[in-house]
């Protein structure tokens, strides 16, 4: 079983159970984003309230599984009252941590390490690489925080 | 007379003898799609092996055998569902969801106008609701539909109501999330009343118990031979012979037509004008034996196994976890299949399934293409558990294990 509990960490459990940062912002001044996956049914809305250069606020709602909900928990945690670039940075160095496993599987070359200690507490979201099924869980609610920053 | 043995139905089929995460495979995906048994693969690499050339318009002797068998699987699949005039009456389809693209696209665009309505469900697979909406959109008819109950049964109180005028009702045999099976010689009766044709989707239904096309009385059947423990990639549309008039041409190409000038072209004469081009040959052989194999076992014996099994099942649901699953349609077995969606409290069926298959446990979590019916009832998604003629008490019971697992987790 200890795959199984490569994937269902603590933090990510804890994360599903209390969801940081749930709820909805008016908008405007907040912007809103859905993300859907539709092989699974799950939906998200992500929403973002920039003031100058900075993404001063962030909520999550909708519904999905443990790694889709924690995910974007563990997400709004990381991107709140970060400025723009640092959200960006954060978004690339998680993405990274999700697409090492498809490199990996085709024997490219070793991919750069991804900085974990960086990632804080998202870290915790590796083990979803070893599950290749659930990975598009896991980036939904950052494909569409990306979506969201590239409308404003 | 049956043969009907579970424990030799079992052996039969070569993927049940296989390990995942080191335990033996506990396959309660059947809905989705049935497992093969060893002589339907043998029958097809027989086909490959001895006798593989294209049908029809050839006078050597593997090609005149290929033709033979092709045929004599329409035979076989007509014989199954008792169609009276099975050589005549079965078109070979891709699967289900083929089957009601050229019920609608042959039969819906000769026959539906703009001031015309049919009837579907609220229950339906999205393969016998999309292809409607899409001639709906070219053609502009109505679409009317039969409302799910809160004891996820069809509403029959709207149906004398919203058969008048209608001109086609297309409904499901068994809803594939439910497990319900609906009245269907009550409502090809009540269509018949009202003028208008019946469609059934037997995707679910066919495999599980006896099909009598004529004793229902209904039009069209649509199937699938991957859930009835065939191949992929074949399937039928049943239409009753004196429809077929009514019925132009599906898709175009070579072996559909009976002649092509520069000018255009003419439409072959019986079945072959709805199968244009080379048809799926080794998965019809395939088809035909895995037909003739669920005859072997008696469908009869079949839906009686697999109605105890999933009695078994919805008991050890309700004894084991009474305050934290709850089914997803009948709990008791009338008129009720073998399919069976739950909803664990607190876990999603993604992590249901998750937590299974690490028990080698093969559950489906989804919406299961009935987004519709999802809907009615407030889920985004139900995990689904489902049985074969070759499922088994010891999968409930690794079953009820590995759901103990997902609801420790996730307490």
């Amino acid at each position: 079983m200890s795959n199984l509990e490569d994937l269902y960490r603590e933090i990510i459990l804890d994360h599903y159970r209390n969801p940081r940062n749930r709820g909805e912002l008016v908008t405007p001044p907040a912007h809103k984003t859905e993300g859907f996956n539709p092989l699974c049914g799950d939906e998200i809305t992500v929403f973002i309230q920039v003031e100058g250069d900075t993404l001063v606020d962030i909520k999550i709602a909708g519904h999905g599984c443990s790694i889709s909900q924690s995910s974007a928990s563990l997400m709004s945690a990381a991107v709140k009252g970060k400025s723009l670039e640092e959200v960006r940075a954060t978004i690339n160095t998680f993405k990274q941590l999700m697409t090492v496993h498809e490199a990996t599987l085709d024997n490219e070359a070793e991919p750069e390490p991804v900085n974990l200690r960086a990632l804080g507490e998202l870290a915790a979201l590796q083990g979803v690489v070893k599950f290749p099924v659930r990975i598009k869980c896991a980036t939904l609610s950052w494909n569409t925080l990306t979506q969201g920053l590239d409308e404003l | 007379m049956s043969l009907f043995i579970p424990s030799q139905v079992r052996s039969d089929i070569p993927l049940l003898h296989r390990e995942v995460h080191d335990r033996p495979i506990v396959y309660l995906d059947s809905a989705a799609t049935a497992l093969t048994p060893r002589i339907v693969i043998e029958s097809m690499s027989r086909y490959y092996e001895t006798y593989h050339s294209n049908v029809h318009r050839a006078v050597y002797v593997t090609a005149a055998e290929a033709t033979d068998a092709y045929e004599e699987a329409r035979v076989a699949v007509g014989r199954f569902i008792n169609a009276a005039h099975p050589a005549d009456e079965i078109i070979f389809t891709h699967g289900t969801t083929e089957a009601f693209n050229l019920l609608a696209k042959s039969w819906g665009r000769a026959n539906l106008t703009s001031s015309d309505a049919i009837v579907l469900t609220e229950m339906e697979h999205h393969a016998n609701l999309v292809p409607w909406f899409q001639l709906r959109d070219e053609i502009g008819f109505e679409i009317r539909f039969l409302r799910v109950t809160d004891d996820y049964r069809l509403d029959l109180s709207t149906l004398n109501e919203l058969l008048t005028g209608a001109k086609l009702l297309s409904v499901t045999g068994m809803s594939n999330v439910l497990g319900t099976i609906n009245p269907v010689a009550e409502l090809a009766a009540a269509a018949h009343r009202h003028g208008a044709l019946i469609a059934v989707d037997g995707a679910q239904s066919v495999a599980h118990g006896v099909t009598n096309v004529q004793g229902l009385d209904i039009d069209f059947l649509a199937f699938g031979a991957h859930k009835m423990l065939g191949p992929t990639g074949i399937g039928a549309l049943w239409v009753r012979r004196e429809l077929l008039a009514s019925m132009p041409p599906f898709l175009g190409g070579g072996g559909m037509i009976a002649d092509v000038s520069l000018d255009g072209f003419s439409a072959a004469s019986g079945l072959s004008k709805y199968e244009a081009g080379t048809p799926p040959i080794a998965e019809a052989v395939g088809f035909a034996t895995a037909v003739h194999y669920l005859e072997s076992l008696g469908m009869e014996a079949i839906a009686a196994y697999e109605s105890q099994l999933t009695s078994s099942l919805l008991t050890g649901l309700a004894t084991n976890f009474a305050d934290r699953i709850r089914v997803i349609g009948p709990t008791t077995m009338e008129a009720r299949g073998s399919v069976v969606s739950f909803d664990v409290d607190g876990v999603h069926p993604h992590d249901v399934a998750q937590v299974l298959d690490q028990f080698g446990v093969c559950v489906r979590p989804g919406h299961h293409c009935a987004k519709p019916l999802m809907k009615r009832f407030g889920l985004a998604a139900t995990a689904r558990a489902s049985f074969g003629p070759y499922s088994d008490q010891s999968d409930i019971d690794t079953l009820m294990i590995a759901l103990e697992d997902a609801v420790r987790l996730f307490a």
